[in-house]
């Protein structure tokens, strides 16, 4: 774990993996809740947590470097079921760059354990990460102008939904009408960092 | 309806409603939002007697006219320019008493770029996640006004402020921006980090609220590619891959992929709301307190 300092009161911690990113998140949210840690933002990221809105950057960096913070988080953690039709317009661009025939998208999206690992983009975007590495998939090399809201989208290690139509370059492989983001709801995010998701194939509109 | 509103007579080129944004939902993707020129948004609510947390319409360059239903008091601050009552000249920066139906128009900048118009009572729409600030990132919060809309102005609080014309900075003719260097400067070639903090820089005609963007030499970096996605702060200074730095103001995004080269003083970010296109930046590197 290293610490850098960011700003005049704000502090990134580097970690080594996706994994411990997400255990060092899960850690500052509960140190937070206990009242032994007050910062205003908890970011967590890909790498990195970061802390701002710290009354005492150094003490926390120091307290943070003396202290272990478990290498996973438990999983005992709530599963938000996306009902999917795999009919996105990339279907067969993925499906050309996993190898495999186009139908077979679907199944093998669908039988991965995803969880939210961080979010960004947009209110509600979460950047989701499940699927082994083999199935990484470059953005599109142009992106589109409006991205439907509701897409199921992929680019690099990563699953999102656009929460509402904008401009994308991820590869759009299918569509859901579950509402990710609704500002009246609480948390107004369905998937908040650590979340666990499952998508489940369903047909037709 | 009722009496405690105002109409949009003139929307002007960019006015939003502001007020100290939404801070601690940057965990959802959701930007901090808020006045960029957050001292003179307090100001004007204090001018009119409004508590600190009252939402306020931040106007761009060319000011913005109102119509209110009700005997309101208002001050406008900020960038300095014209406000007139019913076509008569009213002071800027002091509280004016605007009767019920009268025309108070707020006149193009005469310098800087935002200028703040505070109501008794504030500007009274929906709160999203415990503000009323429209994020123009992420589309939170009102639209930006358009013509003939109408405002909802809440109960008022307090006495007006007993002041003549309160004190403004001046809009910067040249911004120096005191820096802490990281958390990516080692992504930067030293030469580059001698530019960044030694060269002048301008501002360009693409800044908004989401960064100010910058024109002059490109950054060098001593390596390629993106950094993995990673928590972004107010008044970072990002570099994209063109090599010009673009400081975060409040309705940047939450995460990004390009290095950060270094934190602006959040002391020194108000001003930032002020620089018109053109206006020189220099970045002086301090340590870090």
């Amino acid at each position: 774990m290293r610490t850098l300092p960011v700003g005049d009161d704000a502090l990134l911690v580097e970690v080594a993996s996706g994994e411990e990113a997400e255990a060092l998140h899960a850690e500052l949210l509960r140190r937070r809740a206990k009242g032994l840690l007050a910062a205003r933002e908890i970011v967590p990221a890909a790498r990195t947590v970061l802390l701002d809105g710290l009354a005492d950057r150094d003490r926390v960096a120091a307290e943070l470097s003396a202290s272990d913070v478990p290498a996973t988080a438990s999983r005992a953690r709530r599963v938000v079921e996306i009902p999917v039709r795999y009919d996105g317009p990339d279907l067969a661009e993925v499906a050309a760059h996993w190898g495999v025939a186009e139908h077979e998208v679907a199944r093998i999206h669908a039988a991965a354990d995803f969880r939210v690992a961080f979010c960004g983009f947009a209110p509600g975007f979460g950047y989701l990460t499940g699927l082994p590495p083999r199935y990484d998939v470059p953005r599109r090399a142009t992106p589109r102008t409006a991205v439907p809201a509701g897409s199921v989208a992929l680019a690099g290690p990563y699953t999102g939904i656009y929460p509402r139509s904008s401009p994308g370059g991820w590869q759009l492989i299918g569509t859901t009408d579950v509402v990710l983001w609704d500002h009246t709801r609480e948390p107004a995010a369905l998937l908040t960092p650590g979340t666990r998701v499952r998508f489940v194939p369903v047909s037709g509109p | 309806m009722t009496d405690r509103a105002l109409r949009v007579v003139r929307a002007g080129a960019l006015t939003t409603v502001q007020d100290r944004g939404r801070p601690g939902h940057a965990h959802l993707g959701v930007p901090r939002s808020g006045a960029l020129d957050a001292p003179a948004a307090a100001l004007v609510n204090r001018l009119v007697g409004n508590p600190p947390e009252a939402a306020v319409l931040e106007t761009t360059l060319t000011g913005c006219a109102l119509r209110p239903r009700c005997t309101v008091t208002v001050a406008v601050g900020g960038a300095p320019c014209p406000v007139t009552v019913d076509g008569r000249p009213v002071a800027w920066g002091a509280p004016v008493h605007v009767p019920a139906g009268a025309l108070l128009d707020v006149g193009a900048v005469t310098a800087g770029v935002r200028s703040y118009v505070a109501v008794s009572g504030g500007i009274a729409v929906e709160p999203v996640l415990g503000s009323r600030s429209t994020d123009l990132l992420s589309g939170l919060g009102p639209p930006p006004l358009t013509d003939g809309m109408v405002l909802p102005l809440g109960r008022r609080t307090g006495p007006h402020a007993r002041v003549d014309v309160a004190p403004q900075p001046s809009p910067p003719a040249e911004l120096v921006l005191r820096v802490t260097l990281g958390p990516r400067d080692d992504w930067f070639t030293p030469r580059a980090v001698r530019v960044f903090t030694s060269h002048a820089f301008r501002v360009s005609p693409a800044s908004n609220r989401i960064g100010l963007r910058t024109e002059g030499p490109a950054l060098e970096r001593a390596r390629p590619g993106e950094l993995p996605s990673e928590g972004m702060t107010l008044g970072a200074v990002q570099v994209p891959p063109d090599g010009r730095p673009v400081v975060f103001l409040p309705d940047h995004p939450t995460t990004g992929g390009y290095p950060v080269i270094a934190v602006v003083r959040t002391a020194d970010l108000p001003a930032l709301a002020q620089a018109v296109p053109g206006t020189p930046v220099r970045f002086v590197a301090v340590r870090r307190r």
